[in-house]
């Protein structure tokens, strides 16, 4: 297993077999050798980012951790008057029906992404990785969703599935076959959009793991299919494991997707009817005419609090193989 | 999945080296050939949509054999959809965007990953812990400080950061640095450990050592995440929408807001201006195809 | 003509003895003089420059306020994206130009990113002047300090608009914030010519409606076209047949909170509603309101009741198309609210920022004064309503000869109406009607209404009580 890991040359595996050894005491020398300058000019090279990446992403988090806890609304100046301690949570949970679909949503949009989409990336990946005639259109093809933007693609999955003049209708009605309200109908429209948002996802998926299923070692399977082992035996023993980084990274990437989902719902309807999702709730409360600051942060604090779920696993693992190298 | 696996060539993997052609072969082909249709109908019923006239989608329906094909609704987007000025706008922003992200992250990776120091570890994970929030957390905050910010007036005709290309500039900056310094931190783990020390002892500074010898080293890794981070903020309109208030300054992805009226929808325009938005990325995508891969490769906490 | 002038004069004294947004009672008569000298074809009176002397008000030529002097620039944040308002709204800001050499600089922004960004946008660097919309929704931001009082501006313009617009342009204070462009009516639309093959007759009462619904139905047309993809235009549905069950008092009261909505009232309406729904075109949901009114212009649905903004699908096809769109008002349930004749019929306009430029006094101002004052003129509406016809100008002394037949009804409409509504989403407060709050609601009867409306309307009330203070 360790010697799988460290013949896959996956950079984001971060493999530092070579740096392990006396990590220590070359750590101070090399320290030793830098001048006064130099280590100002390295801090000043991490300080100015790092001010910056404070200021502008993890200041405001905290802050909407602080606005959450008002009925602030940013048309009057924020004073004490507004604080209304856990008031919009408990709004959220008894009062407000969309926060609960919302978050309904968004775990199914996770499950969809994950079981469906993801596998399906996967094993295009599979498929493409052995040498097969134009391996590389195949590749194109499945990729292109991923570099449009999803404002495009919202335009483009509504001229599919437009009920008066979208393509999907238009065919079932030649045939005769009733046609379903893709986006109108509160219990197909989340099904519609995550077709939308797979077609996009698995492109993202396949090229990752293509990616990495390149750099698996050749020998090993080699060894696998002298030792009688045919190809799905392969790929489910040797392979997947092997390739235990990157499907970390997809878990994670899955996840996060899942928790930002919200251009392609937006564009359908503004998150409404079926279609709720927690990043569409924080923005239509607080980026919107009803001016919510306080509500729409306490929203924004829940994603919060999930997003960092992920994060942090994310975050420990990476440690872990660094300093398990 | 099933029909697929058992028309895997490898499953008899000693045959499958004698004889090359297989039945198996073609059953994979067939299946991606029959995905690839389906992948790509929507963009070329687009493609479809946008050449025809909104007179004949009215009278023949959109699902009909076109009466005529023609590139007015491309113009007519065109100039519409003032696309000439957004494309500006954009490049405005996204090819200092580009550049200035990986610079400023290269030197975070190279001061972080070259060297070791009580909190390097730490500082990386907050850059990418950063990338990867949801941006609707920050939104409200940020909002309010991009307003309260004061800038000179030569810089800044409104007086703050709002309403400011400068100003999506340094989100986009900041954003996606985190996912540019985990990238590029990995690579740079790679590289042997005696340049940098060599470097030092030749009395070379730090600042040399990373401009001369680390970033020429990263190259690969650097064209990779250029032709990643030019989509990446190409397709953006998340923040432009939000931090940009003149409809005239805002980039490409939100002209097809424009087009999209409050009283009047032709979805042939929007279709050729979907089209238009697309073509972009889509050349850097064909053209550059080797890189962009890569730079999902190297590092994939992109969400 | 002349009981036709008295019967005009009539209904606009009601207006503006009830006194409440009464829209444009007296372009009425304007229009009337029109529509019956243009029926005489006496080029004489259609040429001459419409200024309508009206017995007991005294109209003057539009007062154009372009006080000497006035120099720089002034700018202009609107929401009017669409081709043709777009340009229009140009058309009007170089008129002024010309006027006064006062350079406008518009900034336009797509409607809907307008609308949602706006308490931002006026907390933040606003133009000098904006486009918005009378009601609730005007008040609000007067009320927040966000808009300039105009009183001044109002003591040259009072005189070229009825009392209805003054009370819409006026906020809780007392002041006047606003100088209205134009209004238009909620009304049912047909196509003349196929209601003349099938000889259906337009319906006055509920019965006549239903009966003329079910014939439709067996003609194999769909009887009422119907949208809601983007929320909000099913709310006219609601406020229409809440007018004609509750009256206009019931309503206003409800939009305002004064009254609940779990009142039988509110689930009366709902019933009303649900009793029509059969006639409704299906999938409302899923379509956006311009696809139903394509199934109108295709003559496979029967009506359409909309905001007169559905003629602009009838002009894109052509001239003929746009002459054989035609309206009645909804049909009355033969209660006592008959007699209000009530509609939704919005009012646009425009106010001056606070925290513009314009803010402060001094040049910027006075140019932002001047130019709501001419837009406040018959002089701009002119252009405006030329190039977009499905609205009829605010102002007294427009020019209302060259209205075209939808253009001259609507102002006839709205002239007889005693009681007008501006609209759900103008009349209450914002977070209120918003995606996930009324619109969302009003989504979950379309699709089901045939559910537990008692549920129902105490879960639109729940929502309601949990809102925060309003301002």
């Amino acid at each position: 297993m360790t010697q799988a890991r460290e013949d896959n040359a996956l950079d984001l595996a971060g493999s530092q077999a070579g740096q392990a050894g006396a990590r220590p005491s070359r750590r101070r020398r090399r320290f030793s050798v830098l001048t006064r300058r130099d280590k100002i000019l390295l801090g000043l090279m991490v300080g100015f980012p790092l001010f910056l990446d404070l200021a502008l992403i993890w200041g405001p988090a905290l802050v909407s951790i602080g606005l959450s806890l008002t009925n602030w609304r940013n048309t009057q100046p924020l004073t004490w008057d507004n604080f209304v301690g856990l008031g919009n949570f408990e709004r959220l949970a008894s009062a407000y029906p969309p926060f609960w679909e919302g978050l309904k949503h968004n775990v199914l949009w996770f499950l969809v992404l994950m079981l469906i989409a993801t596998p399906i990336g996967m094993f295009f990946a599979v498929l493409l990785d052995r040498d097969i005639k134009g391996s590389r259109f195949y590749q194109s093809i499945f990729y292109l969703p991923v570099v449009l933007s999803l404002a495009v693609i919202g335009i483009i999955w509504q001229l599919q599935y437009s009920a008066d003049n979208g393509f999907i209708d238009a065919v079932l009605g030649f045939f005769n076959l009733p046609k379903p309200d893709w986006f109108g109908d509160p219990n197909i429209n989340l099904w519609a959009a995550l077709v939308a948002a797979s077609w996009r996802h698995v492109g993202y998926i396949m090229v990752l793991y293509l990616a990495g299923l390149k750099s698996v070692d050749p020998s090993l399977r080699e060894a696998a299919s002298i030792d009688g082992a045919n190809g799905r035996q392969t790929f489910q023993h040797v392979v997947f494991w092997v390739m235990m980084p990157i499907n970390v990274v997809i878990v994670v990437i899955t996840t996060i997707e899942s928790l930002r989902a919200f251009d392609i719902v937006y564009i359908i309807n503004q998150g409404k009817n079926g279609l709720e999702l927690l990043s569409v709730l924080i923005t239509n409360n607080s980026i919107s005419e009803a001016n919510l600051t306080g509500f729409g942060a306490a929203i924004a604090v829940v994603l919060l609090v999930i997003s960092l779920v992920p994060i942090v696993i994310f975050l420990s693992w990476m440690m872990r193989e660094d300093t398990s190298a | 999945m099933t029909t697929v696996t058992a028309v895997t060539p490898e499953t008899k993997p000693v045959r499958s080296r004698r004889r090359p052609i297989q039945w198996g072969n073609i059953g994979v082909h067939a299946f991606l050939i029959t995905m690839a249709v389906v992948w790509l109908f929507p963009v070329l019923w687009a493609f479809y949509i946008a050449l025809r006239s909104f007179a004949d989608t009215t009278l023949n329906g959109y699902v009909a054999f076109p009466s005529s094909l023609t590139l007015d609704n491309f113009f007519n987007a065109w100039t519409q959809g003032d696309l000439a000025r957004n494309y500006i706008q954009t490049l405005a922003v996204v090819i200092p965007g580009v550049i200035l992200t990986l610079l400023i992250a290269s030197m975070v990776a190279y001061a972080c990953s070259r060297y070791s120091w009580r909190f390097n570890r730490l500082i990386l994970m907050v850059f990418v812990a950063g990338n990867l929030l949801p941006q609707q957390v920050i939104i409200v905050p940020l909002y309010q400080l991009y307003l309260a910010l004061p800038l000179p007036k030569a810089v800044s005709d409104t007086g703050v950061l709002y309403d400011q290309l400068i100003g999506i500039l340094l989100i986009h900056i900041v954003f996606q640095m985190g996912f540019c310094i985990f990238v590029l931190s990995n690579y740079m783990k790679t590289l042997s450990k005696e340049l940098t020390e060599a470097g030092l002892v030749d009395g070379a500074s730090v600042l040399r050592i990373w401009w001369s010898i680390i970033l020429p080293l990263c190259r690969p890794a650097l064209a990779a995440l250029a032709t990643l981070e030019f989509t990446f903020i190409y397709n953006d309109f998340f923040w432009a929408l939000l931090l940009i208030e003149k409809g005239a300054k805002r980039p490409i992805t939100s002209a097809l807001n424009n087009l999209q009226g409050q009283f009047f929808t032709d979805f042939n325009l929007l279709a050729a201006c979907s089209v238009l938005v697309a073509i972009p990325t889509i050349v850097v995508y064909v053209v550059l195809q080797k890189q962009f891969i890569r730079g999902l490769t190297l590092g994939s906490t992109k969400g | 003509m002349d009981e036709i002038t008295r019967a005009s004069q009539v209904s606009r004294r009601e207006v503006l003895k009830k006194g409440l947004l009464g829209a444009a009672g007296l372009t009425v008569l304007p229009t009337v003089i029109a529509a019956c000298s243009s029926a005489a074809a006496t080029p004489v009176v259609t040429a001459a420059p419409v200024v309508t002397p009206v017995p007991g008000v005294s109209v003057t030529p539009a007062p154009v306020v372009t006080p000497k002097g006035l120099t720089g620039t002034v700018s202009l944040g609107s929401n009017y994206s669409d081709a043709i308002p777009k340009k229009a709204m140009q058309d009007m800001a170089d008129a002024f130009t010309k006027k006064t050499t006062v350079a406008v600089t518009v900034n336009t922004v797509d409607h809907g990113t307008f609308q949602n960004q706006i308490t931002s946008y006026l907390g933040g660097k606003p133009e000098d002047v904006f486009t918005w919309f009378s009601g609730f929704r005007m008040r609000f931001f007067a009320k927040q300090g966000y808009a300039l009082a105009i009183d001044d501006v109002w003591t040259t313009l009072k005189s070229n608009y009825s009392d209805a617009f003054k009370v819409g342009s006026t906020g809780d204070d007392g002041h006047q914030y606003f100088v209205p462009i134009y209004n238009y009516p909620w009304a049912v639309f047909y196509r003349k010519s196929l209601f003349a093959d099938k000889g259906y007759k337009v319906p006055a009462t509920m019965d006549d409606f239903k009966a003329l619904c079910k014939q439709m139905q067996t003609d194999k047309l769909t009887p009422i076209a119907f949208a809601d993809k983007d929320g909000w235009p099913a709310m006219g549905t609601f406020d229409i047949l809440n007018l004609r069950l509750n009256g206009y008092q019931f309503h206003v009261d409800l939009m305002a909170g004064k009254e609940k909505w779990t009142d039988a009232k509110v689930i009366a309406v709902f019933n009303l509603w649900k009793d029509l729904m059969p006639y409704h075109q299906t999938g409302a949901a899923g379509r956006i309101w311009q696809d139903a009114a394509q199934a109108l212009v295709k003559k496979t649905a029967g009506m359409y009741l909309l905001g007169m903004f559905v003629s602009q699908q009838f002009k894109a096809v052509d001239d003929a198309t746009l002459a054989d769109l035609d309206f009645f008002p909804f049909p009355s349930l033969g209660n006592a609210f008959d007699a209000e004749k009530a509609l939704d019929a919005p009012i646009d306009g425009f106010m001056i920022a606070a925290k513009s430029p314009a803010g402060q006094a001094g040049g910027e101002q006075d140019n932002a004064r001047a130019f709501v004052g001419f837009l406040g003129t018959g002089a701009a509406q002119d252009i405006y309503v030329a190039a977009d016809p499905s609205n009829v100008a605010a102002a007294k002394d427009a020019d209302t000869t060259k209205y075209n037949a939808l253009q001259q009804k609507a102002v006839t409409l709205i002239g007889a109406a005693q009681k007008i509504t501006q609209f759900m989403d103008r009349d209450t407060r914002p977070d209120f009607a918003g995606a996930n709050g009324m619109q969302n609601f009003i989504l979950k009867f379309i699709s089901n209404p045939s559910q537990d409306l008692t549920a129902f309307t105490q879960s639109i009330q729940k929502f309601w009580d949990s809102l925060p203070p309003a301002s």
